[in-house]
């Protein structure tokens, strides 16, 4: 289930600057509502958490549901002061947390 | 897994329109109680004044298994007064709970985008949380062409 997640930020910004992130990381995003084909139900198994954080301090997070779409795609803001890396974490229903980073360079 | 054949899709979308059909009315009720309950334990029974929440949605989503959402609160975003929160609920899913979107004064903006899934046409509300215990509240009505077979 390792899927790669998909990143897009600006490499270079002003201090001060309120900066557009876009994520998206590839998943079923299974909801548990779903039946197959024998009329069993499908487990639900979708991430029920994002968290971004930028030098170790908390920029935004969400907590998903199953009504959140298949491969969540999420947009957020960050205000950024300093330059420094941006930590980005996926929590599946399993328990598996799929990770990335990025930095940015602030002048 | 999307292996849904076609012919499985159609079938879905047609029960799916079967049931609004006959249970409309029980449905919506015990989703808006559903719905109200989620926003009142989000807001610890507290009023949200209407106003200052902009939830941008398409007014007709041709395909309910993914319609953009975007939400943003017009309120400053300092380190002493902040938007920390904002709750997503949607009325006529068969869970009201969307998402709740975490917001720190480091966020910059209280302005933050998702794709949803949506069963049916219905009202999507937000709810934002301040960081000196105020809340605002916006909602919005779209229209869910189930299955995209122009029902």
């Amino acid at each position: 289930m390792a899927e790669r997640p998909r990143l897009k930020l600006p490499k270079e910004a002003k201090k001060g600057e309120v900066i557009e992130i876009k994520t998206l990381l590839p998943h079923v995003m299974e909801t548990g509502q779903r039946k197959d084909k024998d009329g069993n139900t499908i487990p639900r198994k979708i991430i029920n958490k994002f968290a971004c954080e930028f030098n170790g301090k908390p920029v935004f997070a969400v907590d998903l549901e199953p009504a959140v779409a298949a491969n969540p795609y999420i947009q957020f803001h960050a205000k950024v002061e300093e330059s420094g890396t941006f930590k980005f974490s996926w929590t599946d229903d399993d328990g598996t947390v799929t990770t990335a980073e990025e930095s940015i360079s602030v002048s | 897994m999307r292996e849904l054949s076609r012919r499985d899709a159609m079938a879905l979308g047609v029960a799916g329109a079967a049931l609004t059909v006959i249970g409309p009315d029980e449905r919506a009720t015990a989703a808006a109680k559903e719905t109200a309950d989620q926003i009142a334990k989000f807001t610890g029974g507290k009023a949200a004044e209407n106003g200052k929440v902009s939830i941008e949605l398409p007014e007709i989503a041709e395909n309910g298994n993914t319609v953009p959402l975007s939400i943003s609160v017009d309120a400053p975003m300092l380190a002493h007064n902040y938007v920390s929160e904002v709750l997503v609920v949607a009325d006529g899913n068969p869970n009201p709970g969307v998402a709740t979107f975490r917001f720190s004064p480091i966020s910059g903006k209280a302005a933050a985008s998702t794709r949803i899934r949506l069963a049916t046409t219905q009202n999507i509300i937000a709810v934002a949380k301040t960081s000196k215990g105020e809340f605002f509240t916006g909602q919005k009505l779209v229209k869910v062409t189930i299955g995209g077979c122009g029902g």
